[in-house]
């Protein structure tokens, strides 16, 4: 019993807010390594291009809401989400016919690329700050839960309950469906399989016949697209603040490098792998040892390893030790 | 030699903006402009080395100026004796602690091979970890719990603060060193991710070690520099106030110039000596040999040159200025505040100064940095001013119009990116480009 409910414990305070996470790095890492993989450069305005399309995410719930239009249980940014995403993917097309194909033409060195995407980061952070300001916006309508801590507690008579929140039963949901359908695309498909080997390698993939600019546009699309849908999740199931997204930059390139820098499903993996050391490291284990520890000998504190505010520590120390001991990540990285 | 030209008609075109300021807005206003220009061109200058000597990309430069900003706090308050007598033993236990660890992990992993040695360097991280935690979490709990309000913390040396300028530069070229061992001759995408991580890093550090530096409690009242005076002293002086009858001027508006002046004074003397060690570093044949590295890694590399270990000199070397100028940052600020370093402002900025002024050429980062922070500063009151002229047709309650006012300041994070990118696009090199020699 004193173990159902360290385990209870453990998954309503660490397993689910983990799986939550790790699902929205994976997605974010996913338009990284995709951009990457094609582009070969790290997009650092990927952040940025969250943040814009979550914005247009909100400010599409908002009319919605106007108009009296709810999806009831679920909250109404699902319903806003299509055209969301919509917003963003035309802002990453745009971008890319101003600023980047000038420099594909030139053939200019990855490394430009990349400075060329802090300037396109300067430019999606003014303009998300400019439209909808700094301030915090909270977001998701509906149902809170889909079971709360009380109706587990009756249901299973533990003394620990879990919770499971509606944004978190979606978000994991919504990240299975979109990785399935990434995947059956890249494989299945005649434009993903043309993306795969355009990633492969390049010059290959030009003499059998493989359009370029049209690998390149898929490549934004989706990468627009599923930085839109993390943005989002990550949005309903913390809250929308412009400057967070910024900050997520780091945790997500450690996913796509801790995966392998262009492999897709090193980045979902990578996604996890940040979330839940990030989240097992920071987590405080006291009330965990209570219920197991024998006796009354529960250490005193909060048995934490690092405080919250280190978050970013694991994540780049997680990157620095694949950096030394497997520079191409856990999946060989280079291939989409 | 037309670059001369180019390069004496740009920063008079500087000079000229900067005293409309002084004749517009205030020339307090434009003295403070004029002090953050200087900052910056210093902070581009080591950006410059990094990028224009050698390619190398680094992306945490918030954090190496914050480094400095500590270096400002730790050398120049006068130490806190009752924290330092319940803190240090603990204190100086856990850094044993942790040397000792860092000590055994070398060994071991240069000693073994294989599964052994994975199970032994975790077995030792974790032991030291704890061990090293055991002596710290009291200590640390000692020091805060100490007079928290006022100090808390175990204070600095009490030297005079102008040492700190050196020993920022000590502190961001040590951060720099760890970095560059472990991200140096990897893909150089590698490099920008991991200077990002550790800037985040640093700056959570500071504000979340409140035994150090009193985290978001901030560190205010920092000495000034020796010939810099306080306003009120001055303002006190007979023969100042003569000056300000003789000037026509108001004695606090004078004090508060000539204080400034003071400022710029020092700043000027410290990026002219860095602005000629740079210069006769690029002519000598060291930087013949970083540019030699720079534009073709294997042809360098085949002639016998040490690639990865210029990279690493470079690398210190510039996060080594960046932490010089944060030091001075906080020295002119008067107070450090970590809560403030935000990587817009700190590591962005900073860069567009480099791309828009022109890489390569330590002329063109100084330029750069002026006209950039010039600019980015101006923009501020002239956007302002643009939406209130747009939408002047507009009633005074107009949501859209109080809309646009509130977020007019945004308005120059877009005009910032749109310059870089015009800057890339049609002048790659910059507004002065670099020299061929």
């Amino acid at each position: 019993m004193e173990i159902l409910n360290a385990l209870a414990l453990l998954s309503n305070y660490l397993v689910i807010p983990a799986l939550a996470y790790g699902s929205q790095l994976a997605l974010g890492a996913l338009g990284v390594t995709l951009i990457y993989g094609i582009l070969r450069f790290s997009n650092f305005a990927h952040g940025e291009m969250m943040a814009f399309g979550t914005m247009a995410v909100i400010l599409v719930t908002w009319f919605l809401q106007a108009q009296g239009i709810s999806l009831g249980f679920l909250p109404t940014e699902l319903l806003a989400l299509p055209i969301g995403i919509l917003a963003a993917v035309l802002l990453a097309l745009g971008t890319d016919r101003i600023v980047y194909r000038f420099h594909r033409g030139k053939k200019s060195q990855p490394v430009i690329f990349l400075i060329a995407s802090l300037a396109v980061m300067f430019f999606y952070s003014g303009l998300t700050r400019f439209i909808i300001g700094t301030a915090d916006q909270s977001m998701g309508d509906g149902a809170r839960f889909i079971f709360t801590a009380r109706e587990f507690k009756e249901w299973s008579g533990l003394d620990e309950g879990i919770a499971l929140r509606t944004t978190q039963g979606i978000t994991v949901a919504v990240t299975l469906i979109c990785v399935a359908a990434l995947f059956w695309f890249l494989n299945r498909t005649r434009a993903g399989k043309s993306m795969r080997a355009y990633s492969d390698n390049e010059d290959l993939a030009l003499l059998s016949g493989v359009n370029p600019e049209r690998v390149v546009l898929i490549a934004w699309i989706l990468a627009a697209a599923l930085a839109t849908i993390a943005g989002t999740m990550y949005g309903l199931d913390k809250t929308f603040k412009p400057f967070i997204y910024l900050q997520l930059l780091l945790p997500i390139f450690a996913a796509a490098i801790v995966g392998g820098l262009g492999s897709p499903i090193g980045a979902v993996a990578g996604g996890f792998v940040i979330a839940f050391s990030e989240i097992t490291v920071t987590f405080a284990y006291k009330r965990v040892l209570t219920y197991i520890m024998p006796g009354d000998n529960v250490p005193d504190g909060l048995v934490q390893l690092l405080s919250t505010e280190y978050k970013f520590a694991v994540s780049f120390v997680i990157l620095v030790v694949v950096l030394l001991v497997r520079p191409t990540g856990i999946f060989k990285g280079q291939s989409v | 030699m037309s670059n001369r030209v180019r390069i004496s008609s740009l920063f008079a075109f500087m000079a000229i903006l900067l005293v409309t300021v002084g004749v517009v807005q205030s020339p307090s206003l434009a003295l403070a402009i004029l002090n953050l220009c200087l900052i910056s061109a210093i902070m581009a200058l080591g950006i410059n080395i990094q990028w224009g000597y050698a390619g190398l990309l680094n992306v945490g430069i918030m954090g190496f100026a914050a480094l400095g900003g500590v270096a400002a706090v730790l050398v120049s308050k006068e130490p806190v004796a009752e924290t330092i007598a319940l803190g240090a033993p603990g204190l100086l236990a856990a850094l044993l602690v942790a040397a000792v660890t860092i000590a055994l992990i070398v060994w071991v992993y240069k000693s073994m091979k294989g599964r052994l040695r994975s199970v032994l360097v975790t077995l030792i991280v974790v032991a030291g970890f704890f061990t090293a935690r055991h002596f710290f979490d009291p200590a640390v709990e000692a020091i805060e719990s100490t007079d928290s309000a006022a100090t808390g913390y175990l204070g600095g040396l009490g030297l005079p603060i102008i040492f700190s300028w050196l020993v920022g530069g000590l502190f961001a070229g040590g951060a720099a060193w760890l970095i560059g061992k472990v991200s140096l001759g990897l893909r150089s995408d590698y490099l920008a991710i991991a200077t990002l991580g550790i800037s985040e890093i640093i700056i959570a550090v500071l504000k979340n070690e409140d035994w150090l530096t009193r985290g978001v409690k901030n560190v205010t009242g920092l000495p000034r520099p020796y010939p810099v005076p306080y306003e009120v002293e001055i303002q006190q002086s007979p023969a100042f106030q003569s000056w300000a009858t003789y000037f026509g001027m108001d004695v606090v508006e004078l004090s508060s110039i000539v204080v400034k002046l003071a400022y710029s004074g020092l700043f000027a003397v410290v990026l002219l000596i860095i602005l000629l060690l740079c210069e006769s570093a690029l002519r000598s044949p060291w930087g013949r040999m970083m540019r030699a590295i720079r534009d073709n890694e294997t042809a360098a590399e085949a002639m016998g040159k040490d690639v990865k270990g210029r990279h690493l000199q470079v690398f210190i070397l510039g996060s080594a200025v960046v932490g010089i100028a944060g030091a001075m940052l906080t020295t002119l600020d008067g107070q450090f505040t970590p809560g403030t370093y935000n990587p817009l402002r700190f590591t962005f900025l900073i860069w567009a100064m480099v791309i828009i002024g022109g890489s390569g050429n330590n002329w063109g980062a100084v330029l750069g940095g002026f006209l950039v922070w010039f600019f980015w500063v101006e923009a501020e009151p002239v956007g302002l001013w643009f939406i209130d002229l747009v939408t002047s047709g507009m009633d005074e309650t107009n949501p859209l119009r109080l809309h646009l006012l509130s977020s007019a300041a945004y308005m120059r994070l877009m005009a910032m990116g749109i310059i870089m990118l015009l800057v890339l696009r049609f002048a790659p090199k910059g507004l002065i480009p670099e020299s061929r020699r």
